[in-house]
């Protein structure tokens, strides 16, 4: 298969946001731990409400003026067996006054609720960093349940760490004893316990959290919750003279003027998709089927029926796409949202609407394969899914999404680009991205530019598969339309009537038009910048998807260390940028961090016919910053 | 192309034709289908811009290819599903879904369920053949027992299904029964398919002269047909048979339907059961009635009208012409937001 390889000429309309400076704090590596920046991680039982934790945490982070990043990892499972490895909940939180791109490798403080919580996660924890624990669950029949022979508080496994032993399970009980409740519903308040003590620790109070609890509960649960979140806050303040634990001073991040709310690329995605209709001037459709990662953004998008977005919950992935392009066919914009699965699942209809050439946007929270995989972890394995994954010649534009906030823009981009050239697109998001939160500076209202939608209303010379001769764009017309009946459908139709036709000459023209759209796409892509470093140098990394800010803290770091790494990311993987080529060929290696088997490489390869560096990992897990640090270091000595 | 919906003249079965040459084979029932339902729509007030036919694959799927409406011919079973979103998305629209025993039971038969559960509103017409046409004749979900088909040599062993009994099993709130030959009763059902409000379900028999010839022999030849097919009316005695007299009548032990013949037997008039089209359980027991025991059930055998299901999952239309970029600054900046100077 040939990518279309157009001549570089006007630069691209689309509105152009650039990734990186981001916030003013942009630009300043983060470099000293517990100094910059505070590495967070709350782990315990996938009931435990860890994932409440950690979002309180960034919440209140942002209200204090950190910048942060955060990784939510669970099980599959909702509840999984009490007290059991495969049952562990984190979720981790990076606290800084400089720019935080990612949720950091080695937690310097891990808050592990049971045995087992601290077997999955010890192991991550710097040397020298604080762990503390609730030891009232070290119970024998706990440890056991989390696989240790002994008791690791006892025996002297923690040696290389700080360990601060408190019984929260007991101090939990305590701080809820005047509300009646039972020993389990008395333990289910141990998160606000604990989010008081680390609230504490960073030196903020807990009004905030108090407030949100005030907003979203009530009666005995809000008030045992504020107990225990206070009373551990409490606890933290009369402890402090033991000297076990130090409190964490991280100063407000000098960030860029604006307005921020904390988001998660579920949220801005679903947002996106919602403006993009919105600027095109068309009601937005989704169709959708529930699936991990994706159904945030069903029920995101199912509370926006009051500002005109229809949410269908189909009865399969393959009905979901269908009734899209039913949608799209009666002139709102179609969307589906999945995940690797049920794209698959959707691939036939997304030939279909390539044949009819009717707009319509994928999106694919990409996750851990093959089949069912790794439900909750993140991967970016569907890329050659998304770019070659279908019967026939039928290839549609691919973007993907680098952070929360990209997301949003991408959104956009994908909605613009299904409309002018009535093509599906593919949008790539994963679930690192979709549940990660990050303080988002919301964009300037001047940045949204409306691309009105044009109908065909004219009778006069309609021939509806007669094509705009720069877009290749059909002309797209609501059923109902007078004076414009006309059939459309899978098979091969006629260039201009789009009556069936078997004729050799015209399927070599269908599909050469079809082709063609990639090929003026590409053709208005906007010249390639480069997002840290030189045009030209030693070494290029090149990325794309949520890999982002992994990849720019560590060509961050090579950088003020000297070295000549700069740092290319492509939100276009299809058609690629035509003037990637010529850019790669400026630098001695070209690097390419991906977590899959090397799709990307493989595309680069294939397409620029350049040699790269596939760096790869497939563990379920976002890149850490050393492992793509080591790569660097070892292409620059 | 099609024609202005606002002329003031009647509209004929030939303003809903297209200039298509319709490449059925010879003798396929669907030529007399297509022509009921060209000469229909002009009766019902129907214009060739408002209508759209949408279809899956197979022969009876060709047929958006030869009206003059608006037509989408999807991917295989999947024209439930299209059509719904195009309903959702423009209510106003007439959406017929053509489709077939193999398209919409076997492949599709997931859409089929939840259209009809939904009570969407779609006008869907099932062409029951019992056989895989386009495919070159292997056997259908429809197929009785025994079938013998190039991938069935030695007869088919899965038990067949029977689309108005699964229609109803759905939930379905309209289900008739037509079939391509009864030039005078298919349109009446198409009709009364088109008058509901909701998912209509119409399974028409129609006979595959290739594949399967005479599968509905029994139905619709003259000779035989009086005593074995029942036109059922709602608030009519549900009589039947050469002159009349053979009725449906509770069965002995009182749970299911017999045939009796008036005046034998101590049979009464007032013996036979009357149809009513709003009763479920009846339309059930009706539905799965076949010859040569019992006669196949024509027409309308259940219409019980719902809420339909567009109108609530519909959105409410956005104001043309607001502001676009500053509503999406307004839901940006609708929750946790904190500024930096």
């Amino acid at each position: 298969m040939t990518a279309p390889t157009p001549p570089v000429t006007a630069p691209a309309p689309a509105a152009v946001q650039a990734l990186a400076g981001r916030r003013a704090a942009a630009g300043r590596v983060s470099l000293t731990p517990e100094v910059d920046f505070v590495r967070i991680r709350f782990a315990g039982d996938s009931g435990d409400g860890i994932q409440l934790t950690g979002t309180r945490m960034a919440a209140s982070s942002a209200q204090f003026g950190n910048d942060f990043a955060t990784f939510p990892d669970y099980p599959a499972e909702i509840r999984a067996p009490v007290g059991t490895t495969y049952g562990v909940s984190a979720y981790s939180i990076n606290i800084g006054q400089t720019e935080i791109l990612t949720a950091g490798d080695s937690p310097d403080v891990l808050v592990a609720l049971n045995p087992a919580a601290l077997k999955v996660n010890l192991a991550d924890v710097r040397d020298g960093g604080l762990v503390v624990v609730d030891e009232g669950t070290f119970t024998d029949r706990d440890l056991k349940k989390a696989g240790y022979d002994g008791n690791p508080l006892e025996d002297g496994s923690l040696g290389r760490h700080r360990v601060l032993r408190l019984d929260i399970s007991a101090l939990t009980l305590a701080a809820v004893k005047d509300f009646g409740l039972g020993q389990k519903d008395g333990l289910r308040c141990k998160n606000m316990w604990t989010l008081g003590l680390v609230l504490w620790m960073f030196g903020r109070g807990t009004e905030a959290v108090e407030a949100w609890l005030g907003r979203k509960f009530k009666d005995t649960v809000r008030d045992s919750n504020l107990a225990a979140l206070k009373a551990g806050h409490a606890y933290g303040e009369t402890m402090e003279l033991s000297g076990d634990v130090r409190r964490f001073d991280i100063p407000a991040a000098q960030v860029a003027p604006g307005t921020y709310r904390t988001v998660t690329g579920a949220e801005t995605l679903s947002w996106g998709l919602w403006a993009g209709a919105r600027l095109a001037g068309l009601p937005l459709f989704l169709g959708s089927y529930p699936i991990t990662p994706a159904s945030s953004m069903l029920h995101t998008l199912a509370r926006m029926k009051d500002r005109g977005v229809t949410t269908f919950q189909a009865e399969d992935e393959i009905a979901a796409i269908c009734a899209a392009i039913g949608a799209s066919y009666g002139g709102a914009l179609g969307v589906t949202t999945s995940s690797g699965p049920g794209v698959a699942l959707k691939t036939e209809a997304i030939g279909l609407a390539i044949a009819t050439e009717l707009p319509l946007v994928i999106v694919d929270v990409q996750r851990g394969g093959p089949s069912t995989g790794l439900p909750t972890k993140t991967e970016q394995a569907d890329l050659l899914q998304a770019v070659y994954g279908r019967n026939g010649d039928a290839q549609i534009p691919v973007i993907a999404a680098a952070t929360p906030g990209d997301c949003f823009h991408c959104a956009i981009e994908a909605v613009r680009l299904a409309i002018r050239h009535m093509t599906p697109v593919m949008l790539l998001s994963d679930g690192y991205i979709a549940n990660a939160a990050e303080p988002w500076r919301l964009p300037a209202m001047e940045s949204l530019t409306p691309f009105p939608t044009t109908f065909r209303t004219e009778p006069q010379g309609f021939h509806p598969f007669l094509r705009d001769a720069d877009t290749l764009a059909r002309p797209w017309v609501k059923p109902g339309t007078p004076g414009l009946a006309h059939r459309i459908g899978g098979i091969e139709k006629d260039y201009d009537s789009g009556n069936i036709s078997y004729s050799p000459a015209n399927h070599q023209r269908m599909t050469d038009a079809r082709m063609g759209k990639l090929t003026a796409i590409a053709r208005d892509l906007a010249p390639l910048t480069v997002d840290q470093g030189e045009r030209s140098g030693e070494v290029a990394v090149v990325g794309w998807g949520s890999t982002y800010g992994a990849i720019r803290v560590a060509v961050g770091r090579a950088r003020a260390a000297g070295k000549a790494v700069s740092h290319i990311h492509l939100r276009h993987l299809w058609p690629l940028p035509p003037d990637l080529g010529d850019l790669l060929a400026g630098f001695r290696h070209v690097v390419v961090p991906e977590l899959n088997t090397g799709q990307l490489a493989t595309l680069l390869r294939s397409e620029l016919l350049r040699d790269v560096r596939s760096h790869t990992k497939v563990q379920g897990q976002p890149f850490k910053v050393a492992e793509i640090a080591a790569v660097l270091a070892s292409l620059t000595e | 192309m099609g024609i202005q919906s606002d002329t003031p003249r009647l509209l004929t079965d030939k303003d809903f034709a297209s200039d298509q040459d319709v490449r059925w084979c010879p003798g396929c029932g669907d030529y007399a289908i297509l022509k009921a339902v060209q000469r229909t729509l002009p009766q019902i007030g129907a214009t060739p811009d408002t209508t759209v036919f949408v279809s899956g694959i197979g022969c009876s799927s060709r047929f958006p290819y030869y009206m003059a409406t608006y037509g989408f011919h999807t991917i295989h079973g999947r024209a439930p599903a299209v059509a719904t979103g195009l309903k959702i998305t423009n209510p106003d629209l007439d959406v017929w879904v053509v489709t077939g025993d193999g398209d919409g039971l076997s492949i599709g038969g997931n859409h089929m369920l939840h259209a009809l559960r939904r009570n969407i509103d779609l006008n869907i017409l099932l062409f029951n053949n019992e056989i895989y046409g386009l495919t070159k004749g292997q056997y259908s979900p429809t197929s009785p027992c025994g079938t013998r088909s190039p991938s069935s040599p030695g007869g088919s062993v899965d038990a067949p299904l029977m689309p108005c009994v699964f229609a109803l099993g759905a939930g379905a709130r309209f289900v008739a029964r037509g079939g391509d030959t009864l030039l005078k009763q298919l349109p009446e059902v198409l009709k009364r398919a088109h008058a509901h409000k909701g998912a209509s379900f119409v399974e028409i028999l129609q006979n595959c002269v290739i594949y399967n010839p005479g599968a509905f022999d029994a139905v619709t030849d003259k000779k035989t047909a009086p005593d074995s097919v029942l036109f059922v009316e709602h608030g009519k005695p549900m009589l039947f048979g050469r002159d009349g007299r053979k009725g449906l009548v509770r069965s002995p032990d009182g749970f299911g339907l017999a045939v009796a013949t008036v005046g034998e037997n101590g049979v009464t008039e007032a013996d036979v059961l009357v149809h009513d089209e709003t009763n479920r359980l009846l339309g059930m027991a009706l539905a799965a009635l076949r010859p040569p025991l019992f006669p196949m059930v024509m027409g309308v055998i259940h219409c019980a009208p719902g809420d339909s299901f567009e109108t609530a999952c519909r959105a409410p239309e956005v104001p043309a012409g607001g502001d676009a970029a500053a509503d999406i600054m307004a839901l940006l900046h609708a929750g946790d937001t904190w500024t930096v100077p």
